[in-house]
């Protein structure tokens, strides 16, 4: 699904990723964590181009993010994105935001459109809410909103950037359940986060970043319990 | 006091019509600023290098330059220049909207820019294309931060476009001053279009409370 090679991201002379390779297999969940500053964030952004890799190969089911004709616009249709701050639209109802880009990019019906939302918003427990303004969300129903206008893309995979950082403790465990759930129907997911709960409990596999190196990579009941470098041992020390 | 209005009764209506003459023409120029701005703002925010600095050395040059300059320029130099007897009307709409779409485009620049950046990044992830993006998600945005400022644009725009007179367009100031010549008397028909200005004015601030109050209206919900 996923295919990462030599992966290196520079902002100026700052070298954030420092060639980085792995592949992430479809239906596969993987957790992506490591210290503030470790350069995960950067990655999962370099996977839809929000950052433009300095070198290095990105396939995304058979296309080349990274070759010079590339279609950036085609491939982030499949690739859906979930913010930490959510970046929901917010001059438009969630309605509005669960129909906008299906409408404008893969030319649904208004009425497909809007019955595919409805859908979504069941599912992510927000039926109630299709007429309110995002300004009137909490953080948690927010969010869960923004999975929804991600998924109504029909993505092949998703990508989560800290997703549950910017809520308020009590809103987190209703946004990771869905979460769960979308982990459970089979997307193929990559999750930057710093919930280790999740990450023990839904992944499939953990990468752990530092400095912008892929340090370790496994499944996670064997990286919580017993990881092998010392670096790994060193953080998961601080934030377990 | 020596104030008598009693004379100027006749003068009224000619002097009245200048609201239409004046008018037209800040709407013409206000109209051009806009679409000019509009386009100048793209310029600077994404445009490729070469418009990008064309449209900051634009900006430079009409905000940088006296707005009664830039009139008599254009009055005087294109029958000079190319043996167009360009008209005041003309001359007016044109000094006046490419001055307005300099300031009118960096009032857009800094709405725009005031946007989220997040909206764009979202907008991308969705694979929205670049035109949709702007018109439907970002502009929108903008809008809100930009009214304020536009409005404020539009005020001065309408006070300042008393500068044509000296061109010898009859507008409601040039008309206050071809009657005072007529009545020998100054501070009448002054008062008179100074008065009208102000209404003008003040009928354009309630047009923008009014629009300003029902866009928070929509944020609040």
């Amino acid at each position: 699904m996923i295919y990462v090679d030599g992966l290196v991201k520079s902002f100026g002379n700052l070298e954030v990723l420092k060639g980085i390779s792995t592949d992430v297999k479809p239906g596969e969940v993987v957790a992506v964590i490591g210290p503030s500053g470790s350069g995960k964030s950067t990655f999962l952004r370099c996977l839809n181009l929000l950052e433009q890799p300095t070198r290095g190969t990105i396939r995304i089911s058979g296309r080349d993010l990274t070759s010079k004709n590339a279609d950036i616009r085609a491939a982030r249709q499949e690739i859906g994105m979930v913010f930490q701050h959510f970046h929901l639209f917010p001059h438009l109802t969630v309605l509005g935001n669960l129909t906008y880009a299906p409408m404008k990019v893969k030319g649904f019906g208004k009425a497909q459109a809007e019955e595919q939302a409805q859908k979504l918003l069941r599912r992510v427990g927000l039926s109630d809410k299709a007429g309110a303004y995002p300004s009137s969300l909490s953080g948690g129903q927010k969010q869960r909103v923004a999975i929804a206008r991600a998924l109504a893309m029909e993505p092949r995979l998703m990508l989560f950037d800290e997703p549950t950082s910017a809520l308020d403790p009590e809103m987190v465990k209703e946004v990771l359940d869905v979460m769960k759930d979308l982990a459970k129907s089979g997307m193929t997911m990559v999750v930057v986060t710093h919930e280790m709960g999740f990450a023990r409990e839904v992944a499939d596999r953990v990468l752990f970043l530092d400095q912008g190196v892929l340090i370790e990579e496994g499944r996670p009941d064997t990286f919580f319990s017993a990881p092998k470098t010392s670096r790994a041992k060193d953080f998961l020390e601080k934030v377990l | 006091m020596n104030l008598d209005f009693s004379q100027m009764t006749p003068y009224i209506p000619y002097m009245l019509e200048g609201i239409w003459v004046t008018l037209k023409f800040v709407f013409v120029a206000l109209l051009i600023g806009a679409l000019l701005g509009t386009l100048l703002a793209l310029f600077k925010i994404s445009g490729p290098v070469p418009l990008r600095a064309f449209a900051i050395a634009y900006t430079s040059v009409f905000r940088g330059t006296p707005l009664i300059l830039q009139l008599m320029l254009i009055y005087f130099a294109v029958p000079q220049l190319t043996g167009y007897d360009i008209t005041p009307f003309l001359s007016a709409i044109a000094a006046f909207g490419l001055n307005s779409a300099a300031y009118i485009s960096e009032i857009i620049r800094a709405g725009i820019q005031a946007v989220d950046k997040g909206q764009v990044e979202a907008a991308q992830a969705l694979g929205i294309p670049y035109r949709a993006m702007m018109k439907d998600i970002i502009l929108p945005q903008a809008f809100k931060n930009i009214l304020p400022a536009l409005m404020n644009e539009v005020i001065t725009l309408t006070k300042e476009s008393a500068l044509v007179s000296t061109i010898g367009y009859l507008d409601l100031m040039r008309r206050a001053q071809v009657v005072g010549a007529s009545m020998y008397r100054q501070f009448e028909p002054l008062l008179f279009v100074g008065l009208i200005y102000w209404i003008l004015v003040m009928i354009l601030t309630l047009i923008g409370r009014r629009i300003e109050r029902r866009l928070k209206a929509s944020d609040i919900r």
